[in-house]
């Protein structure tokens, strides 16, 4: 069901949901958080179903600011049931020129005592934390991925990281950091020299790789950019033991191979938007490793 | 009823009137005279009655209901000090009296500024109005302002109680009207879950909030010198907390009530260091729920250098069995983050060594929630484990909402207020040593206050100025986001 609800104020747009709470039953307070979204300069409809993906797993209300250039009111819908995935979706359509004030907006719409996750689908930030709908959150979700300066961009996160802070160019890694540690395990002893990572260009997750394998293992670190790839397609570690490597050439499967053992394939698929938000959202608490992997990102000037 | 033109009346009382009858709940002979300056006839004051009941009631509008009904009404013009005007209005219950037997019992409604109270009431002792015949009754209904310190609400008192006996004598707290406020003794006395951990031993701390989103709209020459702290935190948040903080009375009747209240007020103390456990706030200019609005000092009527606060937060303490260690956190203000009045009871952590480890700093701190208004209910909040291989464990909360539990509409406020008038039933009234109680509470803060120049600035449609944050911070807690 979608409820339309043109020049209104948040009051308004609360009594409609306790409104549809009493009267469909459609919305419980029994919600664990509230997840907030700032669509400026993102198309708002793909973060709504990105975030109605995520919310399966994560049912929450989900509060959408998508700025309009001009007009001096408030347009409001609200999302439930069958449009919202599993969660209730409120899109404020605020004036542009008021989104300095964009926390003092949501505030009223915000679940009692949940936490609040703030995530920016297209804009990053200089320093979330220091944003109105930043400061007022628990975890900020950044997607460097489409910067057109990656570095400079993690840098800038890097200098105004705090707690709490992801990006999805991290998330993104997840599985291959997950994959080459326990690789790692099954050769423990062994130094790692070198780490070669081969993907897209202009991709901040090939940076973060960088960052956190030099940070963790102490090793050389060399990229390799490819205009023809999609995503990450493979990274090597030169270790005293041998050669450990993954290989995803068609952005599918991969394979594993290392020192002493076959070589294993793997479904490794580019994992889509609204699993990488979910991931993040499985989580309350900061995420240090990321935090630590910034700080190694170099030439930061 | 005095300051029938005013917002109350029109808006609140006589669409209460309204609904009681419409319920069946007033006796057929019932009749309601409005007295006021305007130069209306019994037409007139009929026609606004009509218009304000079609309006504002709550129930739906029944012509049967409303003939009835305005056979009853009267309008007697005047000025307070028209002896004359009194004489009619004597006359004209008179005739009530007879015509529709009223049987001589009067209550009369004050919904005018205490300013006119003295010379109402002398007026109604002078035109004989107060006296009661045998076997009938005068009861007089006060609104707040209750004063403005003790000093003020004595004298206040001793103007009333010259001309009314105490237990005529009836002070309008709405919120105590409120359905969740009486299902608080309800909660609390008539469950064997709650009253056990309802102490020091389990409860780390109380929080009591009243927050409105509105400004101050016209209000200017009421507000002003006024406050947030004397305009709701001594009656109703004081209120609220007695209700809260009490034993269980012997009966449910007034005077056990009122016992129960009164030592609970009797109880509180002040922090020594006022200036650390106390903040108050003025909202200034911002954007608050879509809509553009400005700061209290550019409000009409108010001076730029003004040092009324509109935001305010203090501390108390309780130190008696029950409530030794654990404080209080009041607080009231305009313009906050949403329209909301809860009563919040945060509860210790729990003792578990492995629990209090791998939990976040806030997960796992239980608080029950009794929403006052709007979309009464109670919220119970407690650490759930989240699905997954890993203990981590996540805050959900079981929410009890009045609008689902029982489709019954609650009564407005003033309708139970009204009927209590009506019936002589004062277990939701104050009486005036609670007042006085109230103020004694008050009245340090608000001198310190005084002293202390103008308050901290806090943008509109946020949770009020950082020092109130900063005072929950020196204790080591939180507000809550309600």
């Amino acid at each position: 069901m979608i409820i339309d609800l043109p020049s209104t104020t948040t009051g308004d747009i609360n009594s409609e949901l306790v409104k549809l709470r009493k009267e469909g039953g459609v919305i419980t307070l029994g919600r664990v958080m509230t997840l907030v979204i700032d669509a400026t300069d993102a198309d708002a409809e793909k973060a709504i179903a990105t975030a109605n993906t995520a919310s399966r797993e994560h049912p929450c209300r989900i509060i959408v600011l998508s700025p309009r250039e001009g007009g001096d009111t408030l347009d409001a819908q609200i999302r439930v049931g069958g449009d919202a995935g599993a969660s209730e979706v409120v899109v404020l359509r605020p004036p542009a020129a008021t989104m300095d004030h964009a926390d003092t907006l949501v505030t009223p719409l915000l679940l009692p005592d949940a936490p609040i996750v703030t995530w920016w689908p297209a804009l990053v930030p200089l320093v979330p934390s220091a944003t109105g709908l930043g400061a007022m959150a628990q975890r900020r979700i950044t997607d460097s991925k489409g910067e057109l300066n990656p570095a400079a961009v993690l840098c800038g996160l890097s200098d105004g990281y705090r707690p709490g802070d992801t990006d999805l160019a991290w998330t993104r890694l997840t599985r291959w950091r997950a994959l080459l540690a326990s690789a790692l395990e099954q050769v423990r002893h062994a130094e790692v020299t070198k780490a070669h990572v081969r993907g897209d260009v202009n991709s901040p997750s090939i940076l973060l790789f960088g960052a956190w394998l030099r940070g963790t293992l102490g090793c050389e670190f060399e990229a390799t950019y490819d205009s023809e790839a999609t995503g990450l397609v493979s990274v090597v570690l030169d270790t005293s033991a041998g050669e450990i490597s993954i290989h995803r050439p068609d952005g599918h499967n991969a394979t594993l191979s290392q020192p002493g053992q076959p070589d294993h394939v793997i479904a490794l698929p580019s994992r889509s938007l609204g699993e990488c938000l979910a991931e993040e959202l499985r989580r309350m608490d900061a995420d240090p490793v990321y935090g630590e992997a910034l700080h190694e990102i170099v030439h930061c000037s | 009823m005095f300051g029938v033109t005013g917002d109350l009346a029109r808006k609140k009382l006589m669409p209460a009137v309204y609904d009681l009858a419409n319920r069946g709940l007033l006796p057929p002979a019932f009749a309601l005279t409005g007295f006021a300056r305007r130069e209306w006839d019994k037409e007139d004051f009929a026609k606004v009655v009509h218009d304000s009941v079609k309006k504002y009631a709550r129930t739906p509008w029944r012509e049967e209901t409303w003939n009835q009904l305005s056979e009853g009404i009267r309008f007697v013009q005047g000025t307070f000090d028209d002896p004359a005007a009194f004489a009619e209005l004597r006359r004209t219950v008179e005739e009530l009296d007879e015509q529709r037997g009223t049987g001589g019992n009067h209550a009369f409604y004050l919904s005018i500024p205490p300013s006119a109270f003295p010379q109402v009431v002398t007026q109604l002792r002078e035109s004989g109005l107060s006296d009661p015949k045998d076997g009938t009754w005068r009861r007089v209904v006060i609104e707040k302002p209750f004063g403005h310190n003790l000093e003020t609400a004595n004298e206040l008192n001793d103007v009333v109680s010259e001309v009314f006996p105490p237990d005529a004598v009836f002070r309008i707290d709405h919120y105590l009207g409120k359905e969740t406020v009486q299902n608080l003794l309800a909660l609390r006395f008539a469950n064997q879950l709650f009253e056990p951990i309802w102490n020091a031993q389990y409860i780390d701390h109380v929080q009591i909030t009243m927050a409105e989103d509105i400004g101050i709209g016209g209000r200017a020459g009421y507000y002003d010198g006024i406050g947030a702290a004397r305009d709701v935190i001594q009656n109703h948040l004081l209120q609220l907390l007695a209700l809260t903080a009490m034993e269980e009375p012997a009966s449910f009747d007034a005077a056990d009530l009122r016992t129960e209240k009164e030592k609970a007020l009797r109880a509180v103390r002040l922090p020594e260091d006022l200036a650390a456990s106390t903040a108050r706030g003025q909202y200034a200019a911002g954007w608050r729920g879509g809509e553009m609005v400005g700061g209290f000092l550019d409000e009409e009527g108010i001076a730029p250098d003004s040092i009324t606060e509109t935001y305010a937060a203090i501390k108390v303490e309780i130190p008696n069995r029950r409530w030794s260690g654990t404080p209080f956190y009041l607080r009231a203000g305009k313009r906050l983050g949403r329209r909301v009045t809860e009563i919040a009871l945060v509860f210790k952590k729990a003792p578990s060594p492995y629990f209090q480890q791998i939990q976040g700093s806030d997960v796992g701190t239980n608080a029950l929630v009794i929403r006052v208004q709007p979309d009464e209910g109670v919220t119970l909040r407690f650490g759930s484990k989240v699905p997954g291989t890993t203990m981590e464990v996540r805050d959900v909360t079981m929410d009890f909402a009045y609008g689902n539990a029982f489709t019954d509409e609650s009564p407005e406020a003033y309708e139970r207020l009204i009927l209590d008038v009506l019936l002589g039933d004062p277990p939701l009234f104050p009486r005036h040593e609670e007042v006085a109680l109230s103020w004694q509470i008050l009245d340090p803060i608000t001198s310190f206050w005084a002293t202390q120049g103008q308050p901290e600035q806090y943008r509109s449609g946020t949770w009020g100025p950082a020092s109130a944050d900063e005072m929950m911070a020196r204790d080591g807690r939180v507000w809550r986001r309600p």
